[in-house]
């Protein structure tokens, strides 16, 4: 069965491979946006960012100097006896000095960095049960430089339709050349405050080449990746066609009085990692076979 | 050919330099995002002597990944941060220290712009993320004052050759490519609006 040891070597696996190379749909967007891009400037930002990921991937190098915050997604069995977290918060710590991460986690006053990624609430877990024997361990390595554009709005019912896409087209714009475009944007919208904030960080787990099942939801997907990239933004908000690579929604059902929106901003770095524990030892990282 | 910098930089280096221009850069540069503006400031107020001269220097906006092999510090991954957290503290710090260059990503503030006009400075672009090209121009990395404040935040003194390319975003005429392109992005904001059937 399962050992706190497999799960620390398992999850300092899933973050070196998560740093250094970017789940396919997420490269193949990245690839397509450098070629559609003419201009003399957002071709050269585009093409730094793609030699950028096949030197990381060649000298097995984090991509980005931001490293993130560790924020994990855990699916267990239900009669998991084994201490997740214990191995995972191991795992970080082992990861910040093997791979290496940058030690980014500081306490929210005092600034004090302990060097290790690892401090109250942090690396921060959100637990799910399900009916099979194996353990899934999602990873997000979200960095700052994107994530201090996200928003939060507790629209009224009546501003609606329109009110959401208002909101994300602002963002969008707010953001501009600061959360490193071509962006990715996971909204949630519905809920609550929480809810619509936790769901939209949720929406980036999902491929970009996916769109949400509900096709009115898809539509608006599409809608709106298509508004945003005629703002002109561009790669590093230097100006060109890609000022965003995906848009994913997710929703959820919420009081008749509030329609709360949120916006989660992803910079082009774009970085999940899945890795399937199972009982008979076997691992399986899914986001980055081959 | 691209342009080559040398650092430090003479105030007419600098004027020499037009907004849209691409450059490598050779010399040193101090990282400071952040703490260093901050500890920085301070020190200047009470008149103390910081631990590096920023004078003509590039200060470039970047908490890199540093390994240590052996007794040498080693840049992992040393991409730009976003230029823009530092707002507030820039123009004030360009008028107290004088550096030639700022490395950055995602553009400054127009009182920035304004400071780099009036003290002759430039606003220099590097792609945001693109951390393992930015530690290939970094030949070696000759020491780190102000570790205390963490590796994201101490002063690390690279030696460069080569680092970039760079875009001159933002020259010491007072020009800057993001604000050229604000007024672009406003004229495309009314069709983007119009497609999501916005009034």
């Amino acid at each position: 069965m399962f050992s706190e040891g497999d799960i620390a070597n398992a999850t300092v696996e899933l973050l070196r491979k998560t740093v250094v190379k970017l789940p396919k749909d997420v490269e193949d967007a990245i690839r397509k946006a450098y070629a559609s891009e003419t201009d003399e400037v957002p071709r050269m930002q585009m093409k730094a960012i793609v030699d950028n990921i096949d030197m990381a991937m060649e000298t097995t190098t984090p991509m980005c100097q931001d490293t993130g915050v560790t924020i994990f997604y855990v699916a267990v069995p239900r009669d998991c006896r084994v201490d997740v977290a214990k191995g995972i918060v191991e795992g970080v710590r082992r990861a910040t000095k093997e791979v290496p991460l940058r030690p980014n986690a500081v306490h929210p006053i005092t600034r004090k960095n302990p060097g290790d990624n690892v401090g109250e609430k942090m690396p921060y877990i959100t637990w799910h049960m399900h009916d099979k024997d194996f353990i899934e361990i999602t990873v997000m390595t979200k960095g700052a430089g994107s994530e201090n554009m996200s928003q939060l709005a507790m629209l009224t019912p009546s501003q609606g339709l329109k009110g959401i896409k208002e909101f994300v087209l602002n963002t969008v714009l707010r953001a501009g050349s600061n959360p490193c475009p071509p962006t990715i944007l996971g909204v949630g919208i519905g809920g609550s405050s929480d809810i619509a904030m936790k769901i939209a960080k949720e929406a980036l787990l999902r491929p970009i080449n996916e769109r949400h099942k509900d096709p009115e939801i898809a539509k608006l997907e599409t809608e709106l990746l298509e508004a945003i990239n005629m703002l002109g933004i561009g790669p590093m908000g230097l100006g060109g066609k890609t000022t965003c690579l995906g848009v994913n929604i997710e929703y959820a059902y919420c009081h008749t009085a509030s329609l709360p929106v949120g916006i989660n901003v992803q910079c082009w770095c774009g970085r999940r990692g899945t890795v399937r524990m199972y009982p008979d030892g076997k691992t399986a990282y899914l986001t980055h076979e081959g | 050919m691209a342009k080559r910098l040398k650092t430090p930089l003479s105030e007419q280096d600098v004027r020499a330099l037009k907004a849209g221009e691409t450059v490598y850069i050779d010399g040193v540069m101090y990282t400071g995002r952040d703490e260093v503006h901050i500890h920085a400031l301070e020190y200047h107020e009470k008149g103390k002597k910081t631990p590096v001269e920023f004078k003509g220097a590039a200060l470039y906006h970047c908490g890199p990944i540093m390994k240590k092999e052996g007794e040498k510090w080693v840049a992992v991954a040393a991409g730009p941060t976003t230029s823009s957290r530092m707002n507030s503290l820039e123009p004030r710090f360009i008028e107290a220290f004088g550096p030639g260059a700022i490395v950055g990503k995602g553009g400054m503030s127009q009182a920035t712009v304004d400071a780099m006009k009036k003290h002759g400075c430039v606003y220099l672009a590097f792609t945001g993320g693109a951390a393992v090209l930015a530690a290939k121009g970094i030949r070696s990395v000759s020491g780190v004052e102000w570790f205390e404040l963490g590796m994201p935040e101490a002063i690390w003194i690279l030696n460069c050759e080569n680092f970039g390319p760079v875009t001159v975003a933002i020259d010491a005429h007072g020009n800057s490519l993001f604000s050229d392109l604000s007024v672009k992005i406003k004229e495309n904001e009314k069709k983007a609006r119009a497609k999501l059937g916005l009034a």
